[in-house]
């Protein structure tokens, strides 16, 4: 804990001293570090046990907890209002994600190549609806798409039929994937940016005196030396996905109370209300515990397909 | 168009021909365009009548109902004290983060001990953990502790980060030089005291940067709020405005608008002020490795 301050006076001549300079050094470092272990001990890895060890039990966070075996998880996976969750959380995951990753690529491209004036600002502006509350967003969007919104507006100028954003089925989704994509295109953006920028000039420079076109340079230089950036940033994309609770929580919750409503009730709203709502503590545990096995599935999933990207683009790391 | 933009990339910057320079700045001013809207939106909102939202066409012009619609906004909540609950939650998070954090680092980055790397791994791999995992035995702990409907629940768990370790450790490893902490100590300087007279003055920056990020994150955070706070008197600034967003007397937006504006108010003119930081620290400390 504290510095040892006595260990010089006690040392009897010839002996080594036993707070020698290395053990003084190493237990300082341990110190220095213990805070995020004690911390994570106790809101990070006993709960993520407890979870686990909830799952198979019956309790309402109150009364005395009743050993039900995997009868949770039949009864979560028996829920039609589970797989709602689920096929939601994927339909939105899926919507949100793509456009939004292939949009980043693109703006960072832009800026990266054509500007050279004004790129600070442009990333600025880019990165700005990031900073902003997801709550104030949904607000916002929630008029914007509203029945008599502007979108829909938008809408009939261009000759089509209004949607029912607010409560259909694809609507609600729609909204809500526009939501996201807003809040995160421009920071996915950045982050490609400074892939882009970190890729030395001379690579093209050699490439072009090599006789490569620019296609030869994109899946050869760019693409790869890229990679990790792309890597990151779906992997950040599809566990946030995963995760998403606040945009349809306050767009479907005009009542201020928040809404499970079956066009856009994800799984962590959904546990949300199994736990907090119905007091269904272990279903909602069994829920967490499904909701990490599909995260690392995802996680694995994505890991599989970028390790096969590199096998087909073969030699083309720089 | 994608083709025409991938072209682009593979030259050097600045040799792009008229026509594609022409194009890449129309669509990224559209991109600009489409990042600032709803703010515009927002305050175009918050100034105009109740009415105004659903105005056909759209009313893009300000108004100057902006301090009759927050004077609705103070009838219904107590605004400002939950801009307060925020300010403190997130002051009192970011202080605590940014110094445990810089600690935690500044020991990876410059000591050598066993089993540091693989405690380092350990650190990175909660990254990768979703927080859903343990919200509710996290619950049933405050609910223990007394801690529900406390500041303290929101402020202690959040004290310290792996984000926030992983970033400083990858700055300190650059930044400070291992012969100014050797000397340091052949001079007699305590650890702690290298770490706070030499260390810190070097790596101000990424702690400011992470201060930052984090007061954003913790600014902006919902779920936890929501699970812990029950009594409006400790409502952060989130968990207030849904509150806002009630069709008990029909939604009024001109409300909502003038409170989300007023909330976002502070955090968008903190952002611009810092944003060369904010967006350095970003795109530095995410990925390299």
């Amino acid at each position: 804990m504290a510095e040892p301050v006595t260990a010089v006076q006690t040392v009897s001549a010839g002996k080594r001293p036993f707070w020698t300079e290395q053990r003084r050094s190493r237990l300082t470092a341990y110190t220095f570090i213990s805070p995020f272990f004690i911390l994570f001990a106790i809101f990070g890895l006993y709960p993520i046990f407890f979870t686990i060890y909830l799952s198979f039990f019956k309790w309402d966070a109150l009364g005395p907890m009743k050993y039900v075996g995997m009868k949770n998880y039949d009864l979560v996976t028996s829920d039609p209002m589970f797989w709602t969750s689920f096929t939601n959380t994927l339909i939105m995951g899926v919507m949100g994600t793509i456009p939004q990753l292939i949009i980043a690529l693109l703006l960072a491209v832009m800026l990266n190549s054509a500007m050279t004036r004004f790129k600070k600002t442009f990333r600025v502006l880019f990165f700005m609806p990031n900073i902003t509350s997801i709550v104030a967003v949904t607000l916002v969007f929630s008029t914007l798409f509203g029945n008599n919104g502007m979108v829909n507006w938008l809408l009939h100028q261009f000759g089509m039929e209004s949607m029912a954003f607010n409560s259909g089925w694809w609507g609600v989704k729609i909204a809500i994937s526009t939501m996201v994509m807003w809040r995160w295109t421009g920071y996915n953006a950045i982050i490609f940016l400074s892939g882009l920028q970190s890729i030395p000039l001379d690579l093209y420079e050699a490439a072009r005196i090599d006789g490569a076109n620019r296609r030869q340079q994109l899946a050869f230089i760019t693409l790869p030396l890229l990679k990790p950036f792309i890597v990151f940033v779906t992997l950040i994309s599809t566990i946030g996905s995963l995760q998403l609770f606040t945009e349809p929580y306050v767009y479907l919750g005009q009542s201020g109370t928040g809404s499970t409503r079956q066009e856009g009730i994800t799984m962590v709203t959904y546990l949300y209300s199994e736990a907090f709502r119905n007091g269904f503590f272990g279903t909602a545990a069994a829920t967490a515990v499904m909701l990490f096995i599909i995260t690392i599935i995802f996680s694995m999933i994505n890991m599989w397909v970028s390790g096969r990207m590199e096998g087909d683009t073969g030699g083309g790391k720089a | 168009m994608s083709s025409n933009s991938w072209a682009g990339s593979s030259r050097a910057p600045g040799d792009a021909g008229f026509i594609s320079k022409t194009v890449f700045y129309i669509l990224l001013i559209i991109g600009a365009l489409a990042s600032i809207f709803p703010f515009y939106w927002m305050f175009v909102i918050a100034t105009n009548d109740r009415g105004a939202v659903f105005h056909i066409p759209p009313l893009l012009t300000i108004g100057g109902e902006f301090f009759n619609n927050f004077q609705r906004v103070l009838e219904r909540t107590d605004f400002f004290r939950a801009l307060f609950n925020s300010l403190f939650v997130s002051s009192m998070v970011t202080i605590s983060v940014v110094f445990f954090c810089t600690l935690a680092g500044y020991a990876f980055a410059k000591y050598e001990f066993p089993f540091k790397t693989a405690l380092f791994y350990f650190v990175i791999a909660t990254l990768f953990v979703p927080s859903q995992l343990s919200v509710l035995p996290t619950y049933i702990i405050m609910a223990k502790l007394h801690w529900i409907d406390t500041y303290r629940a929101l402020i202690v768990p959040a004290m310290v980060n792996a984000f926030g370790i992983f970033w400083m450790r990858q700055y300190v490893s650059t930044a400070v030089h291992s012969e100014l902490i050797e000397s340091g100590r052949i001079d007699g300087g305590g650890h702690f005291r290298i770490f706070w007279n030499i260390a810190i003055p070097v790596i101000t920056p990424a702690m400011a940067t992470l201060g930052i990020l984090n007061f954003m994150n913790v600014w902006n955070d919902f779920f936890w709020p929501l699970v812990v706070l029950k009594n409006s008197e400790h409502f952060t600034i989130q968990i207030a405005l849904q509150q806002l967003f009630s069709n008990r007397d029909g939604l009024d937006y001109g409300m909502i608008m003038s409170a989300t504006f007023t909330a976002t108010l502070p955090l968008l003119v903190v952002f611009l002020l810092f944003s060369r930081w904010v967006i350095a620290g970003l795109t530095s400390g995410a990925i390299k490795s």
